[in-house]
C-alpha cells in the first residue's frame, strides 16, 4: 500500500483556439481532477494553453515500432494520393 | 542467430543516430544506451529538485516583493523542469519514485554545485548568473540529443530558463550599483561560487569516462572542457564589465588562441563533494528525504480516496 | 476617521492577509509532499504575493506619504500588520496548510465576489483579476480537504485535528469596525455579515463530504485586525524583514 505510486497521466494541451491538442509530457496524479489541476500548474505556467486533456498512460495503446514497415511503408508507394502525381497542361490555372 | 540479430539491431541503431534520426521510447536501443540515459536524465532531474533547496533558503528573506515573486517563480520552474525530466526517464521504463529513492539512498548523484550553502542574498544572484549560466551551456546542446523525449524536455527547459540567468545577473548588477556593503557582498559571493561553477562541467576530458561513448550516441555534443572554456570566455567579460574580480590569479586572455587561460580547478575538492563530503550534501538529501517521508500519508490518502470513489461510481452505474 | 484613512486601513488588512499567507505557502517551496503539489502550492503563493503587491501599491497611493509598496510590506512594526490570525498560523503538516487555505479561500471567494462590484474602480479592477485566482485556489483546497478527510484513517485523523485547531480563527475574518462601516456605506466593500451564513454553509457542505466536522463549540480568537497577533507572526516578520532591517535604505 505505502509503496503504491500515483498513476502516470499523459498531458495534451491546446495552445489556442483553432489548434488541436498536442502531447506535452506526463505527470503523476491520484485522480482525474488532480491530473487536470497538476497539468495546469506544471504545463501552462506561461499561458501555454486554453484547454487540457489528460489520459491515464496505462490507457494509451501505441503501435509497435518493429511493425513500422508493414504499417507505414505501404503508403509510400501510393503516390497517386498526392496532387503532384498528376500532370496538368501548362497554362491551366486554379487547379 | 540471436547474437547476429542483435548486432544488426545495434548497427541499425547507430546508423539512425548517425543520420540524426531521433530515437523514440519504444524503438530498439542498446541496453547500455538506455542505462546511460536513465542515469543521466535522472541525475539531471535530481539536480533540478535538489537545486530548489539552496534558493528556497532565501525565499522567505527576499528583500522586496518583486524579488520574492521572481525567486519563487524561478524555483518553481526548477521543480517543473525536474518533472519534465522525470517524465523523460519514465519513457525509458524507469520508475520516477525508484530513481528518487536512489537519490535518497545516495546511490544516484546530482550536480555538486547544490551542495554549497547560500549564505547571502548575493548568492541568489550568483546562482542565477553563474550556475544557471553554466547549466544553459550544458543544456542547449542537449536539445539536439538523440533521444527524442529528452531532447523535447530540454527544449522546454531551455526556453523557460532564459529568464533565470537574467534575473540572477540583474541581482548582481543591482548590488554592484549599490553601496560599499552591497559590492562587497557581491564580490564575496563570487569568490565562493566561481570555482564550484567551473566544476559543474565535470572532470577534465582525460578523466571523463563516459564522454566518448556519449558523444558517439549523440547524447552529448561537446566535451566537458570545451563547454567549460565556452563558459569562461563569455562570463569573464561580463564580470569585468560590472566591476567584479574573478578569483583566479592565473586568469588571462590568450591572444593566440582567442580564449581565456585559467587556473587549475581544485580536483580534490571536486571529488570530495562528489563523494558526499561537500558542505551541504547531508542536509540536501535529508531535506528531500524528509519531504518524501512527510508526504507519504498525503499520497496514500489521495490513493485511498481515488479507490473509494472509483468503487462508489461503479456501484452507482 | 476619514474615508481615505478607512480605505488605507482596509487595503493594508487585505494586503497583509495575502502577503502573510503567501509567505507561509512559500515556505513549502522545495518541500512539498510530491513534486506536482510543490508546484501547485508555489503557484498559489505567487498569486497571493501578486495580490498583496497590487493592494500595497494602491495603499501607498491612498496614503500619499511617499511610502512604496515595499515600505509597507517590509518596514512596519508588528503591531502595524493587520492580517487576521488565521493566515499567520504555521504550516504544520500538509493537511494543516490545506485547511488554513480552505477556510481562507472560502472567505476570500465570497468577499472578492462582492469586491468586484466596488465603486472604487481600482479595487474593482484588482478584484476582477483576483477572483479568478481565488476560484482556482478554492477548488484546489476544497478537493484536497475531501481527499484527506475521506482518504485513510490517518489522513482523516490528522486533518480533523487541523480543522478543530484552526476553526478558532474563522470568525475573525468577519471582524468589522468603523473602517468597514464607512466603506460599506460608500459602496466600496461588501458587508461580510451578509454572507456569513453562506460561508458556513459552503464549508460545512465540503467538510461533510470529507467526513469532517467543525467542533460544536469553539472559543473564537481575534486581535489581528487590531495588530495584536499570535506569537508566530514575530518570527515570520523577522525573516521577511531581515534584509530591509539589516541593510536600511538600500536598493535590491
Amino acid at each position: 500500500m505505502s509503496k503504491k505510486e500515483w498513476p502516470l497521466w499523459e498531458v495534451f494541451i491546446r495552445s489556442k483556439q483553432g489548434l488541436s491538442h498536442k502531447h506535452v509530457g506526463s505527470l503523476r496524479a491520484a485522480d482525474a481532477e488532480m491530473a487536470v489541476n497538476n497539468a495546469r500548474d506544471v504545463y501552462t505556467r506561461r499561458s501555454e494553453g486554453v484547454s487540457i486533456w489528460v489520459v491515464e498512460s496505462a490507457n494509451v495503446v501505441a503501435s509497435d515500432p518493429s511493425e513500422a514497415g508493414p504499417l507505414f511503408e505501404p503508403a509510400n508507394s501510393k503516390a497517386y494520393r498526392h496532387p503532384t502525381f498528376y500532370e496538368v497542361p501548362e497554362g491551366i490555372k486554379h487547379m | 542467430m540471436e547474437k547476429d540479430n542483435l548486432e544488426v539491431l545495434d548497427r541499425n541503431f547507430q546508423d539512425k543516430v548517425d543520420r540524426e534520426i531521433k530515437i523514440e521510447p519504444k524503438d530498439y536501443m542498446p541496453d547500455a544506451y538506455r542505462k546511460t540515459l536513465i542515469r543521466q536524465i535522472s541525475q539531471h532531474a535530481h539536480s533540478e529538485i535538489v537545486g530548489q533547496l539552496p534558493e528556497a533558503n532565501w525565499v522567505t528573506r527576499a528583500p522586496n516583493l518583486r524579488r520574492k515573486a521572481v525567486l519563487l517563480a524561478k524555483i518553481q520552474d526548477e521543480a517543473g523542469h525536474g518533472l519534465y525530466l522525470y517524465s523523460a526517464v519514465e519513457t525509458l521504463g524507469a520508475d520516477r519514485e525508484d530513481t528518487i529513492d536512489d537519490l535518497h539512498s545516495g546511490k544516484a548523484k546530482y550536480s555538486s554545485i547544490f551542495n554549497y550553502p547560500t549564505l547571502s542574498w548575493a548568492d541568489m544572484g550568483m546562482i542565477g548568473w553563474l550556475v544557471d549560466g553554466a547549466a544553459i551551456m550544458n543544456q542547449v546542446p542537449l536539445c539536439r540529443c538523440s533521444y527524442g523525449p529528452y531532447a523535447r524536455a530540454m527544449v522546454r527547459v531551455c526556453k523557460e530558463e532564459s529568464f533565470h540567468q537574467r534575473q540572477g545577473f540583474e541581482i548582481v548588477v543591482q548590488l554592484m550599483k549599490g553601496t560599499k556593503e552591497q559590492k562587497e557582498m557581491a564580490q564575496e559571493s563570487l569568490n565562493r561560487w566561481w570555482w564550484p561553477a567551473l566544476m559543474m562541467f565535470g572532470p577534465n576530458d582525460a578523466d571523463s569516462k563516459h564522454t566518448a561513448q556519449s558523444m558517439k550516441w549523440k547524447i552529448k555534443r561537446h566535451t566537458n572542457d570545451e563547454l567549460r572554456q565556452m563558459f569562461v570566455d563569455v562570463t569573464v567579460p561580463q564580470a569585468e564589465q560590472i566591476g567584479l574580480k574573478i578569483p583566479d590569479k592565473d586568469l588571462k586572455f590568450n591572444e593566440e588562441t582567442g580564449h581565456y587561460d585559467f587556473g587549475e580547478i581544485d580536483w580534490d575538492e571536486f571529488w570530495q563533494v562528489v563523494k558526499g563530503h561537500g558542505p551541504c550534501n547531508t542536509e540536501r538529501v535529508a531535506a528531500r528525504r524528509k519531504a518524501k517521508e512527510d508526504g507519504m500519508w498525503v499520497r496514500e490518502a489521495a490513493n485511498a480516496y481515488a479507490e473509494k470513489r472509483a468503487k462508489r461510481n461503479k456501484k452507482a452505474s | 476617521m476619514t474615508k481615505q484613512e478607512a480605505l488605507f486601513e482596509f487595503l493594508l488588512r487585505k494586503a497583509d492577509d495575502s502577503l502573510i499567507i503567501g509567505h507561509r505557502l512559500s515556505e513549502w517551496c522545495g518541500h512539498g509532499p510530491i513534486l506536482e503539489e510543490d508546484i501547485a502550492l508555489t503557484n498559489i503563493a505567487l498569486d497571493l504575493i501578486g495580490q498583496a503587491t497590487e493592494l500595497y501599491k494602491y495603499a501607498a497611493k491612498v496614503e500619499d506619504k511617499g511610502r512604496t509598496e515595499d515600505d509597507l510590506a517590509f518596514l512596519r512594526l508588528e503591531r502595524e500588520y493587520k492580517n487576521v490570525l488565521l493566515v499567520e498560523q504555521p504550516n504544520g503538516d500538509f493537511g494543516k496548510t490545506i485547511v488554513r487555505q480552505f477556510f481562507f479561500d472560502h472567505f476570500e471567494h465570497l468577499f472578492y465576489e462582492g469586491l468586484v462590484n466596488s465603486k472604487d474602480e481600482r479595487i474593482a479592477a484588482i478584484a476582477t483579476k483576483t477572483i479568478k485566482e481565488i476560484k482556482y485556489h478554492l477548488r484546489h483546497s476544497s478537493e484536497w480537504v475531501i481527499r484527506l478527510g475521506d482518504g485513510t484513517e490517518e489522513s482523516h485523523e490528522r486533518v480533523q485535528e487541523s480543522v478543530t485547531a484552526l476553526s478558532r480563527f474563522i470568525d475573525e475574518m468577519f471582524y468589522q469596525n468603523d473602517v468597514d462601516e464607512i466603506l460599506i456605506k460608500e459602496g466600496i466593500i461588501p458587508d461580510v455579515k451578509l454572507f456569513k451564513d453562506e460561508f458556513y454553509k459552503n464549508i460545512e457542505a465540503i467538510l461533510e463530504e470529507a467526513t469532517l466536522k467543525l467542533p460544536a463549540e469553539n472559543y473564537q480568537m481575534s486581535g489581528g485586525r487590531k495588530g495584536v497577533h499570535t506569537e508566530h507572526l514575530g518570527y515570520l516578520l523577522a525573516e521577511l524583514q531581515y534584509m530591509q532591517r539589516t541593510y536600511p535604505g538600500m536598493e535590491w
